[in-house]
């Protein structure tokens, strides 16, 4: 089976390419990358004159519900929703039922994955036993059986000690701590940011403290431990300011930023409608603001959608009692091009870093998330012009608790191609 | 009045309401005063309406406010609380309301502990909407009830100095007030200790005060808020003897509010700890009128919103 | 509704007159004036009650007990407005039980309004007796009623209305009847 792409503009940073190139993938991988490759002998062609062609979109903090949530998403529908997205390879969370915290879950995801084929799927293994935050894994031996990190997602690891030992473990391993940084103890039972808007509202609120005190706890430790660790989904201007100070004296520490972060404020809970709740909550226009500078500066290193299916019934309840939570992986690329690439706050050649060279780098995926011979044939082919709208009725996911509903805009995705095989085409 | 009518469907909370809104609510709760006075307590204004109380927390007072208004004005009358119903189940709100819809009522009351439940009705119930509390978001009847005693004592709800004490941070009644009193232009002070007094509530319009003195200096009304003493085991403060001594309602404190002042309490009270037993009892304070008033200003509320039309939201 | 007016039927002096024939005959109905008690219709019945009381007084040298009733709340059409009429203060500060009561409105026209003042009283007390004083009867009835005093009879059409004006709150009194200018 071999690919040709033909005539796309091919944007990677990690190579320096930004213009209308050739792109030959053979049995998987890509042979050959210029600007006027031979079609004879190739079996299938795709003129891509008006598309840009990006390497594989990687979405790094995903939840696929499976094993023990189906109702909520499968292994199966989560990886059509990725490759509808634009996405090729997923990092999935690993709080299933049972918790990823053996490697006979690990194994079972990745099987299943093959099963399915669509996407590649690297699973992110518990950091502690049952995510009780009290024994560490094992971890070496998850990472044998395919596990390419390692986070107690939602349960951030309250102990120091806990994560000074996860971090130090890890350093022979090679692979990423990746923390949700949220202080239990300042964020209680709290439903929204703590403002005014939760005073006015009513809700009980989650200070931005209990963010920044584990964001802080955990560069402390890393700047002696120098491990490899990894901020997920930031959302204060505080922890922006935390992490950027700490790139600057050279301590080793990435993170990533959600769409949703990007795009809303807490002003959309004043409707109480549940869709707006998620972890962490959305905040005020000021840390959104200090989110979209931080892309720029290299502060933040990736997007990721922090996915997170739930049911209709789920949902549809009192704010309090809905789950916390937001699907993205059908919608990131759209948005985010929309609003932050159509309007220059973001070049497209930043857009691929933050979609596809950096979390590819941080996760330690081997040769993905660039286009040169011998890379792996995943790419993302988008068309800039193309309109989208999103319907929360039409998502290939299992959920439709997407905050996004309704939004229209220019920038679709008209192909993704994982290992060489078209795994959507518009 | 001009071209005002008043055209609210539901009843969510005062932030919903404009000042002419709550200048009618109260105007037509002050001709349904003297209706309770009468020896026949009845009006035949909503014959043949039904309404639903729908009690998904305890609350035997404001149930029967209402129970009581709806009666008086011939409505048929449902009560529906947690306790006897499904919900234990595990039945979804909106399941329960759409059964309850099925029977066709009128007007659905709501009280329940998670702020926003009465707006998530209004997404797909057919009925007029009222919100009996809901979590620490707002309590409009209660504001309305006290607005009332405040208008008839002063003759007027606007101009006035408004001082409420206690655990703001919880508290619905404080929320519905210190927006009722900013629509009016009164001035607002809320007193407490910080942790349960957060200063984003100045942006409501309110003064936040530490000292309990100087927070009801000169005012009209002071409101006193119930304390919860489990709020004391969320360290909000350390003990209720501590609290007393700096945030309740005796004699002393009283005297720095002008002479003409009354004394406030939502109910139920906890006699000696936050109010002094005897100001409880004394000529200064309307707590028991405010109950009185309660049974009128939601008479008012049922006579307006009547609950015929009815488009969901969305 | 746009309206002008059509025709103006009375006067002040027309009307001083017409006020008191009505006190006359009240006082003549009832000989025992001390059980005669007075209640006005809101909102205009209430000043014509007034004019009468005073009449009385004039007369009779007695100051006749005067009470106020708002009939929204009894009326048979609650269902049928888009918004909820305001409601009026009712204030009747003596028992009606075994009282004479001589209910009072300015205009008499369907009897509707008559029918849910009786019923408000009712729900006061047990009356003696209940006779009916109407300043203008312009006909149109729809329930059996018909008043025991009247200022004038005045045919009028259906889509026709009277204006009673008084001083009180119109700062003149005439009587005009009005015709809506357009359909």
């Amino acid at each position: 089976m071999s690919l040709l792409i033909k005539n796309g503009l091919v944007i990677d940073p990690s190579t320096g390419k930004d213009s209308k190139l050739d792109i030959l993938v053979e049995k998987g991988l890509i042979k050959k990358v210029s600007k006027k490759i031979e079609e004879k002998g190739v079996k299938k062609i795709i003129d891509a004159g008006k598309y840009v062609v990006s390497p594989g979109f990687v979405d790094m903090h995903v939840h696929l519900r499976e094993p023990g949530q189906e109702n909520k998403e499968t292994i199966e529908t989560g990886m059509l929703a990725a490759a509808k997205g634009g996405f090729t390879s997923i990092a999935c969370m690993p709080n299933t039922i049972p918790v990823n915290d053996n490697r006979s879950v690990t194994e079972y995801i990745i099987a299943r994955s093959h099963e399915v084929g669509v996407v590649n799927v690297f699973p992110v293994a518990a950091i502690s036993v049952g995510l009780d935050g009290k024994d560490i894994t094992e971890m070496a031996d998850m990472k044998e059986g395919g596990a390419k990190g390692f986070s107690d997602d939602g349960k951030c690891v309250m102990s120091a000690d806990l994560i000074r030992k996860a971090l130090e473990y890890t350093k022979m391993l090679n692979v990423p701590i990746i923390e949700h940084p949220e202080d239990h103890s300042i964020s209680g039972d709290g439903q929204v940011n703590e403002g005014f808007i939760s005073y006015k509202y009513g809700l009980r609120g989650m200070l931005s403290a209990a963010e920044e005190v584990i964001v802080a706890r955990d560069i402390i430790l890393q700047e002696r431990i120098n491990s490899l660790l990894h901020l997920t989904h930031i959302s204060t201007a505080g922890s922006i300011d935390l992490i950027r100070n700490a790139k600057k004296k050279g301590i080793r520490v990435t993170s990533d930023v959600t769409p949703h972060h990007l795009l809303l404020t807490e002003e959309l809970i004043t409707s109480y409608n549940p869709v707006y709740k998620m972890k962490p909550p959305l905040r005020t226009e000021e840390d959104r603001q200090a989110l979209i500078k931080a892309l720029n500066d290299g502060t933040v290193d990736a997007i990721a959608s922090d996915h997170a299916p739930h049911t209709f019934d789920e949902k549809d309840s009192e704010f309090e009692y809905a789950p916390f939570g937001v699907i993205g992986l059908e919608t990131s690329f759209n948005v985010v091009y929309d609003k932050l690439v159509r309007t220059g706050i973001l070049s497209v050649s930043k857009m691929v870093e933050l979609f596809s060279t950096n979390p590819a780098r941080i996760m330690g995926l081997d040769r993905r998330g660039v286009i040169e011979p011998g890379a792996h044939g995943d790419l993302t082919v988008f068309d800039p012009e193309k309109t989208f709208k999103i319907n929360n009725e039409k998502f290939v996911s299992k959920a439709n608790n997407c905050p996004f509903n309704g939004w229209k805009g220019k920038g679709s995705i008209v192909y993704t191609i994982t290992g060489g095989e078209i795994a959507y085409q518009a | 009045m001009g071209d005002y009518i008043f055209s609210q469907n539901h009843l969510l909370g005062i932030d919903h309401l404009s000042d002419k809104d709550i200048d009618t609510i109260l105007e037509t709760a002050e001709s349904f005063v003297e209706i309770s006075t009468r020896d026949v307590k009845k009006v035949p204004a909503l014959k043949g309406k039904t309404v639903v109380n729908l009690f998904f927390e305890n609350s035997t007072r404001t149930r029967s406010s209402f129970e009581i208004a709806a009666k008086r004005l011939s409505a048929d009358l449902i009560n529906f609380n947690s306790s006897v119903s499904s919900l234990k189940k595990g039945e979804s709100l909106r399941d329960t309301v759409l059964t309850l819809e099925a029977m066709n009522p009128n007007i659905i009351v709501i009280r329940h502990s998670a702020s926003g439940s009465p707006l998530y009705l209004t997404t797909f119930a057919k009925s007029s909407i009222v919100n009996a509390g809901d979590g620490f978001h707002e309590h409009p009847t209660q504001a309305l009830l006290d607005a009332l005693t405040m208008k008839q004592v002063f003759k007027t709800i606007r101009g006035l100095r408004v001082a409420i004490v206690g655990d703001i941070l919880h508290s619905r009644v404080a929320r519905s007030n210190i927006i009722l009193h900013s629509k009016m232009g009164n001035e607002v002070s809320i007193i407490g200790p910080p942790s349960l007094v957060p200063r984003e509530f100045e942006k409501m319009g309110a003064k936040v005060h530490y000292n309990i003195e100087d927070g009801v200096k000169n005012a009209d009304v002071v409101m006193m808020l119930r304390v919860q003493s489990e709020r004391g085991a969320g360290n909000y403060f350390p003990s209720i003897r501590e609290y007393r001594k700096h945030f309740a309602i005796n004699r002393k404190v009283f005297k720095c509010a002008k002479k003409s002042a009354i004394l406030m309490h939502p109910g139920p009270i906890n006699r000696d700890v936050e109010i002094d037993n005897t100001l409880a009892d004394s000529d200064k304070s309307y707590i028991l009128q405010q109950v009185t008033n309660g049974i009128a200003v939601r008479m008012a509320v049922l006579y307006l919103l009547k609950g015929d039309f009815n488009e969901p939201i969305n | 509704m746009e309206e002008k007016i059509k025709a103006k039927i009375m006067d002040e002096k027309k009307i001083m007159r017409a006020f008191q024939r009505m006190a006359v005959e009240i006082l003549e109905n009832n000989r025992v004036v001390e059980n005669l008690v007075l209640i006005g219709i809101q909102k205009k019945g209430v000043f014509v009650a007034e004019r009468i009381k005073k009449l009385i007084a004039e007369m009779e040298n007695i100051d006749l007990p005067t009470g106020i009733l708002d009939i929204t709340l009894f009326r048979d059409d609650l269902h049928k407005h888009e918004q909820q009429p305001v409601i009026r203060k009712t204030e009747i500060n003596f028992s009606v039980e075994d009282k004479d009561i001589v209910l009072i409105d300015d205009v008499l026209f369907t009897g509707r309004t008559i029918r849910a003042a009786m019923d408000s009283i009712f729900e006061l007390g047990r009356p003696a007796s209940v006779q009916l004083a109407v300043f203008i009867d312009r006909g149109h009835r729809e329930l059996p009623i018909s008043p025991d005093y009247k200022g004038k009879y005045l045919p009028t059409s259906r889509r026709e209305r009277v204006n009673v004006m008084l001083k009180e709150t119109d700062d003149i009194d005439q009587v005009l009847i009005m015709e809506p200018t357009r359909f």
